[in-house]
């Protein structure tokens, strides 16, 4: 199975990956790395084990930290998710643009909708909120609700 | 050059895009020289809203993301939550879902070429695509009760079973639709106006489609033979025989043939699912709490790959659902498809990678004296015109049509 063999050369050349990684069904490999290491996990990816499409990244709150997920795909249908966390403190990480010309556009969604401040991110326009948005409103953080919402939803 | 440099903007509101995107283009006579895009306009919140709402109900929410894609959508999420609960779909519900997301694409690529037709102004193409794209809705209403947003999915199968005469009745329009796709062929490639307006424009190398991430027809026009379909199958395409259509013209034009042979493809698997279409039941029942997990979900939706990330915390709401639909991907090409092409050439450029906008269609009367209400169904709709326009002096159906 093609998972397997990128996750045991992962494991072999990041021994610090070992019991980091899930392959939960054919073709799916999820991988947390901590903040220091993904640089290095993630140009090994890109570079050498054939993970050349960004498909997306999905940013989520997770309470003390806010956790980003790069899901990168190869030509033969695998994707790898490649998952680590920064603090809420300081939400900051080196931008992909270099890797991905085209991935900038999923960085503006992280710095408008989670306020992740993303380093080396190439000039352009914002998206996706309207450039008169309130400053450090971010809607996707779990403490953010619509003005005029109620505080909590109401049971269906 | 500079000196004569002028920014033009091109929407947000602009009479070429049936929704709002905004192009500032750096024009230098009639050649473009640099492009600006600014998207964002029409964002709703709807990866937020799914979180306050319960699975179900999310379904309902995603399908409505996108008017042409809305099966696309829907299919990428449940998939996503079946796999978090573990859920084993049947067959049959797998195989009425590959059914409905071929005739989804059939209109979807109608749709497109009558579109192109328009803004290279061959009207005449957009009137026969759409009548004839028509005929596949109808096919669409006839199994899921709507010609858009159909409602067809739920959490562990289908909602509607399909039998024998609907099964006919498909085979029938498909064999008709089939045979207005092959004259769109041959036009597509005998006749010398189309080729010459379409060849060359907006041209996207094999190299810029990989390096900028396009996906779908557009990436596949390209060179780059990449289609979720084949390379990570889902529902039932793994069962399913199938060509993945390329071109290496690189340019509009290439983006037309590759959609036209994909609605011959994709009347290939219909008759497959048709024939091959298993026994059983069409759903399993599904926890109203889906236990904690996460799931990636890949789609190859009508324009290009469709994404869904499902993140489940154990209660009956999603803790995150991420969506990266094909357009977004495919806009990043356009600003290199632009790039020193005339100013003239910029609405099929922007409309060859299949920018998606919404259409529905359905009716409620109410009477405002008594504040009752009452749904026409299709047939007393469809009658229901007829009348209208021929009280005008209009007889629409004395037009004859090719179709069944």
């Amino acid at each position: 199975m093609e998972e397997e063999k990128t996750v045991n050369e992962l494991v072999g050349e990041f021994p610090f990956l070992d019991g980091a990684v899930r392959v939960p069904r054919a073709r799916r490999i999820f991988v947390t790395v901590p903040l220091d290491r993904f640089q290095s996990v993630f140009r090994r990816l890109v570079e050498a084990k054939g993970f050349t499409y960004l498909t997306t990244i999905t940013g989520l709150d997770t309470g003390e930290t806010f956790t980003l997920l790069y899901h990168l795909a190869a030509e033969n249908g695998v994707v790898c998710t490649l998952g680590t966390s920064v603090p809420r403190a300081n939400p900051e990480i080196e931008s992909v643009s270099r890797f991905f010309n085209g991935g900038d556009i999923y960085e503006r969604e992280l710095v408008d909708l989670l306020g992740i401040r993303v380093n080396g991110l190439p000039k352009g326009n914002r998206y996706p909120l309207p450039d008169d948005w309130p400053a450090n409103q971010y809607p996707l953080r779990k403490d953010w609700r619509p003005e005029g919402a109620p505080a909590e939803p109401a049971e269906e | 050059m500079s000196d004569h440099s002028i920014t033009v903007p091109i929407g947000p509101q602009h009479p070429a895009l049936k929704e709002p995107a905004g192009f500032m283009l750096q024009v230098s006579g009639e050649k473009i020289t640099g492009v600006s895009i600014r998207l964002g306009y029409n964002h709703r919140g709807i990866e937020k809203a799914c979180e306050d709402r319960s699975y179900i109900q999310d379904i309902y929410l995603i399908e409505r993301i996108c008017g042409i894609c809305s099966h696309s959508h829907s299919t990428a999420f449940i998939q996503a939550v079946e796999e978090i609960a573990g859920l084993q779909v049947p067959p049959r519900a797998q195989y009425i879902r590959t059914l409905v997301a071929e005739l989804e694409r059939l209109h979807s690529h109608l749709l497109w070429l009558g579109v192109a037709g328009h803004e290279i102004g061959f009207d005449t193409l957009l009137m026969y695509t759409w009548r004839d794209r028509e005929s596949v809705l109808d096919l669409l209403a006839d199994l899921t009760g709507n010609r858009v947003n159909y409602g067809i999915n739920t959490i562990g199968g289908v909602r509607r079973d399909i039998d024998p005469a609907k099964i006919e009745n498909i085979l029938k329009i498909v064999d008709a639709v089939e045979e207005r796709t092959k004259y769109y062929i041959n036009l597509a490639t005998e006749e010398t106006t189309l080729i010459q307006r379409l060849s060359g424009v907006g041209a996207l190398s094999k190299e810029d489609a990989l390096r900028l991430g396009a996906v779908g027809p557009t990436a596949r026009a390209s060179g780059v033979a990449r289609d979720v379909r084949r390379d990570d199958p889902y529902i039932s395409y793994g069962e399913l025989d199938f060509k993945v259509c390329t071109s290496d013209q690189c340019d509009v034009y290439g983006r037309t043939v590759v959609r036209l042979l994909e609605l011959m493809e994709s009347f290939s698997i219909i008759r497959q699912v048709c024939a091959k279409m298993p026994d059983g039941p069409v759903s399993v029942k599904a926890p109203r709490k889906v236990p904690a997990g996460e799931a990636l979900s890949r789609y190859e939706a009508p324009r290009g790959e469709d994404v869904h990330y499902v993140r489940a915390n154990g209660t009956d709401r999603p803790e995150r659902v991420k969506v990266r639909a094909p357009t977004l991907a495919n806009l990043q090409s356009v600003a290199k498809m632009l790039e020193d092409r005339y100013l003239a050439d910029t609405p099929i450029i922007i409309a060859a990678i299949d920018p998606c906008f919404s259409c529905t269609d359905r009716m409620i009367v109410t009477d405002e004296r008594s504040g009752s209400t009452r749904g026409m169904c299709w047939d007393e709709l469809r009658r229901h015109g007829i009348e209208w326009y021929r009280a005008r002096g209009i007889d629409t159906t004395r037009i004859k049509l090719a179709l069944p």
